[in-house]
């Protein structure tokens, strides 16, 4: 094993080491949902600030009035339109990327599971308290398990609240079953939380990660894995 | 080095799979080819029996990732190759360019309002509520988009029944008030967000409208008002069940405040759409002016649909 290991890099000294991580499926996904979800986020707060309250009209509280800057739409018209245009990329890159996990059964990879939870911490204090690298045992470490399904997490939570919010009518079952229109708008705000604190965590790695992890991510392949080192 | 071997073997989920046979298919052809282009004379077959297994252990990644040794002009052209495929995602970068961003914007809605329209159940009732959850008049905003009260005249008000009718014409509040009275408990909701729940009381829309021979398949109810909003409806939603000429609120007529003497209540559909101080409706299948209602051609969604 190690002398064919040795003699290949001998032989082909000119060569790079490439390995094909992420498919077309995952990236196109990836990227279209990319965009959804900070489309969503930035008019769903211009739509938040028509009524930013999660209580009643009279007398009303304002809950949090989110400033303009970090908003799209210019006012709650344009921001529905962004709102009702984006919600089908996001749903559609969504479906697109669950539906190629479950049919390629690449979601034993990166589905966090209970056996999972021992090694979140360790995983956590090596990136946040500069501890020890644990071993890399799998594709995706249990930490970035997490990650990744609590964003699987999020958008279903914030496709199935959407639909209440916008057809409760239609979908009465499903806001019976989310505990009437109110509960879903908080619901919604809270998955729009859950995505607002999974984005820096998620760009920070891929800083730390450099430009050639970064590029696999619009190629699909990735020079010198390290894996392989 | 054999301690450096990656534990990628155990650790694959998927041993055993199509990347790893492609992986050493690919390596195996190209490398003879770069040694060949290099002048050297293929250096025979001695390493390659055992090659296969030894090599495809360590030439996929923990996940099974196809690897490579390619050349860098290899690399490039495999780049290249798979940036060209993303080529679909530059589309969505039309909605960065000003010109094209407000016709995308208006497919979208469009899209939406299509599927709003398409998932409507003409018997599917919008939700009802106890007498215990109806909010208290006093806390039922008046919402207005220009004036709380067009002094309508009361005593002179007529509403005008135009358009796809058999019996177009002026009919007093008491014409409109003569079928059977229904009153619901329904939750007004907003598009801004907020909604209350109310009590509201008036004649379906659909028993008028068969009164006067209105013909049912067409396409709009339009609506003009006395402030001068406008509206139009949806045949299919127009004619649900739960669709009111709405003259009372809490057992009392209409206030000024809330549309006097007549205004739309439709649970069904956001607030926006239910229009007050209705004096005129026309039945039709083109809407006048190609006017579609008062925020809808400010942008808002014309279906407006819960």
């Amino acid at each position: 094993m190690a002398t064919s290991a040795t003699l290949i890099e001998s032989e082909k000294p000119d060569t790079i080491t490439v390995a094909y991580e992420h498919p077309w499926t995952v990236r196109v996904a990836h990227w279209l949902n990319a965009v959804a979800v900070f489309v969503l986020i930035t008019s769903g707060l211009r739509i938040f600030r028509a009524f930013p309250s999660f209580g009643p009209k009279i007398p009303q509280q304002n809950f949090w009035v989110p400033p303009p800057g970090i908003t799209l739409g210019g006012w709650l018209g344009g921001a529905l339109q962004w709102h009702f245009t984006f919600m089908w990329i996001f749903a559609g890159s969504g479906l697109m990327y669950v539906i190629y996990q479950v049919v390629t059964g690449h979601w034993r990879q990166v589905l966090f599971l209970p056996r999972d939870i021992p090694g979140v911490w360790p995983m956590a204090r090596h990136y946040f308290l500069f501890g020890k690298k644990p071993a890399i045992e799998a594709a995706y470490n249990p930490l970035q398990k997490l990650a990744y399904t609590s964003t699987i997490f999020f958008g279903a939570m914030s496709f199935l609240t959407g639909l209440v919010l916008y057809k409760p009518a239609q979908f009465w079952w499903l806001t019976w079953m989310l505990g009437g229109f109110h509960l879903a708008r908080i619901w919604h705000f809270a998955a729009m939380c859950g995505f607002v604190a999974f984005i820096p965590g998620h760009l920070i790695m891929v800083l730390l990660h450099g430009w050639n992890n970064f590029y696999s991510m619009i190629t699909g392949w990735k020079r010198d894995p390290e894996y392989l080192e | 080095m054999a301690d450096e071997q990656p534990t990628s073997a155990e650790d694959r989920r998927e041993p055993a799979d199509d990347p790893k046979a492609s992986a050493t298919e690919s390596a195996n052809q190209e490398a003879p080819k770069s040694r060949e282009s290099d002048g050297e004379i293929p250096r025979a077959e001695e390493p390659q029996p055992e090659q296969p297994a030894a090599f495809a252990s360590a030439r996929s990644g923990p996940a099974g990732e196809e690897v490579r040794d390619v050349t860098s002009r290899e690399r490039g052209r495999i780049n290249r190759r798979e940036l060209l495929k993303l080529v679909p995602l530059i589309a969505i970068g039309a909605f960065a360019i000003p010109k094209l961003q407000e016709p995308l914007l208006m497919d979208g809605v469009g899209l939406s309002d299509w599927a709003s329209g398409k998932l409507f159940g003409r018997h599917r009732e919008a939700q009802t509520f106890s007498n215990n959850d109806v909010v208290p008049f006093d806390r039922f905003p008046y919402n207005y988009y220009d004036v709380v009260d067009p002094e309508v005249d009361l005593g002179r008000w007529t509403l005008t029944v135009e358009g796809l009718v058999k019996r177009p014409g002026e009919y007093k509040l008491q014409q409109v008030q003569v079928f059977p009275k229904v009153v619901q408990n329904t939750r007004h909701v907003c598009v801004e967000g907020w909604d209350v729940v109310g009590n509201f009381g008036g004649t379906r829309a659909s028993d008028f409208l068969r009164s006067v021979g209105a013909d049912l398949t067409a396409r709009y109810l339009e609506v003009e008002c006395a402030d001068e909003y406008y509206e139009s409806i949806d045949m299919a939603t127009v004619l649900h069940p739960q669709t009111l000429f709405c003259y009372e609120m809490y057992g009392q007529p209409l206030d000024r405040g809330h549309g006097a003497p007549l205004r739309l209540q439709m649970p069904t559909k956001l607030g926006y759409k239910q229009a007050k101080y209705l004096n005129t409706i026309r039945v039709t299948n083109v809407l006048k002016g190609g006017k579609r209602g008062y925020w809808e051609d400010q942008g808002y969604s014309w279906y407006g649909g819960l």
